[in-house]
C-alpha cells in the first residue's frame, strides 16, 4: 500500500472520517455558495432599482 | 464602535472595505487548520485515525453556540436599544449557526459509531444541541412568519432571548449528568487536557471557522440591507407609465450602499 494509500485509509477509519470531512465541506461550502450568489443578486437588484 | 456602526451607509462602507482580506484570511487559516488536521496532527492512542474528525466537530460544536450568543446579544440590543442593524445581524447569524450546529451533530454522529458504538444517544448532551438546532431553525421559521417584517423581528428577538437556557445546559450537560459525551478538555480549570500537537490544529481549526462566520455574516447583513434599500427604492419610485420618460435622478439623490 502506497503512502497516499495508507493516508486515505486513516487507519481503517476512511468511512468515517472522509463522510464528515465531506458533511463539513457541503453544509459550510454550500451556505457560503449560497450567500455570496445572493449577495450577488442583491447588488444586481439594487443597481436596477438605483436606475 | 457599536453606535459608529449604526449608520448602515457607514457600515456598509466598513464591512465593503474589510470583506476582501476577510476573505483571503478565512481561506488561509482555514488551508493551514486543514493541512494540520490532516497531515500533521497524530493519531490518538486510542481514538486512532478517527480523532482528526475532532478538527471539524469540536469548532464547529463551538461556533454552533458562540453564533447562539451573538443573536442573543444582538437580540438584546434590537430589543432595548432599537439598534437599526442588531435585528439585520440576529437574521443573518441565524442560518449560518444551523450550518454549524448541523455540522456540529452528523461528525459527532460519524465518530460516534466507530468509538461509542452508536450512532446516537439520547444523552443530556447531545439532546441539549439538537435542542439548539431547533432553536435556530424555530427563529428562522418565526422571523418569516409574519407580513409586517418589524414584528417577525421582536417576536424571533423574544425566542432568541428565551432559548438562552439551553445554552448553560450544553455546557454543564457533561458534569450535571453522566453523559457518554465525555467532559470539558480545553476551557476548564487547570488548563487543557489535550497534547499541544492536537490543541493547537484544533485552535486554528476554531479560527478558521470563526473567521468563516464573520465573512459570511459580514456578506449575509450587506445583502439584506441592499435588498432593503432596492424594495424602499422601487417603493419611492414613481409609476412608470408607457411613453413617459423618467428624469434621471441626480448623482447624489440615492447614495449608492455599496
Amino acid at each position: 500500500m502506497s503512502a497516499l494509500q495508507g493516508w486515505a485509509d486513516m487507519g481503517g477509519y476512511a468511512g468515517f472520517v472522509w463522510p464528515a470531512y465531506g458533511v463539513a465541506l457541503v453544509v459550510l461550502g454550500g451556505i457560503a455558495l449560497q450567500s455570496w450568489r445572493r449577495y450577488r443578486a442583491s447588488r444586481r437588484e439594487l443597481d436596477r432599482a438605483q436606475r | 464602535m457599536l453606535t459608529r456602526l449604526a449608520n448602515p451607509a457607514r457600515f456598509m462602507r466598513m464591512s465593503g472595505a474589510a470583506l476582501p482580506f476577510l476573505t483571503i484570511t478565512t481561506v488561509g487559516v482555514l488551508g493551514v487548520g486543514l493541512y494540520l488536521a490532516l497531515f500533521v496532527a497524530p493519531p490518538d492512542y486510542q481514538q486512532g485515525e478517527s480523532v482528526r474528525i475532532m478538527f471539524i466537530h469540536v469548532p464547529a460544536a463551538i461556533m454552533a453556540e458562540g453564533v447562539y450568543y451573538v443573536i442573543a446579544l444582538a437580540s438584546f440590543v434590537a430589543l432595548v436599544w432599537r439598534h437599526p442593524l442588531a435585528d439585520v445581524a440576529a437574521q443573518a447569524a441565524a442560518p449560518l449557526g444551523a450550518a454549524f450546529t448541523l455540522v456540529c451533530l452528523a461528525t459527532g454522529s460519524l465518530w460516534g459509531r466507530p468509538m461509542w458504538g452508536t450512532w446516537w444517544v439520547w444523552d443530556a448532551r447531545l439532546t441539549s444541541v439538537l435542542v439548539l438546532f431547533f432553536l435556530y431553525l424555530g427563529y428562522i421559521a418565526l422571523v418569516n412568519a409574519f407580513d409586517d417584517p418589524g414584528r417577525g423581528a421582536r417576536a424571533g428577538a423574544v425566542l432568541a432571548l428565551v432559548g438562552v437556557v439551553d445554552l448553560p445546559i450544553i455546557k454543564f450537560s457533561v458534569d450535571w449528568w453522566n453523559t457518554l459525551h465525555q467532559p470539558t478538555s480545553i476551557l476548564r480549570a487547570g488548563g487543557p487536557t489535550i497534547d499541544k500537537s492536537m490543541l493547537v490544529p484544533l485552535l486554528i481549526m476554531a479560527l478558521g471557522f470563526a473567521l468563516l462566520f464573520s465573512t459570511l455574516l459580514l456578506v449575509r447583513m450587506r445583502t439584506a440591507l441592499n435588498e432593503r434599500k432596492a424594495r424602499a427604492l422601487r417603493l419611492a419610485a414613481p409609476p412608470r407609465r408607457r411613453g413617459t420618460e423618467i428624469p434621471p435622478a441626480p448623482p447624489d439623490a440615492t447614495p449608492a450602499l455599496r
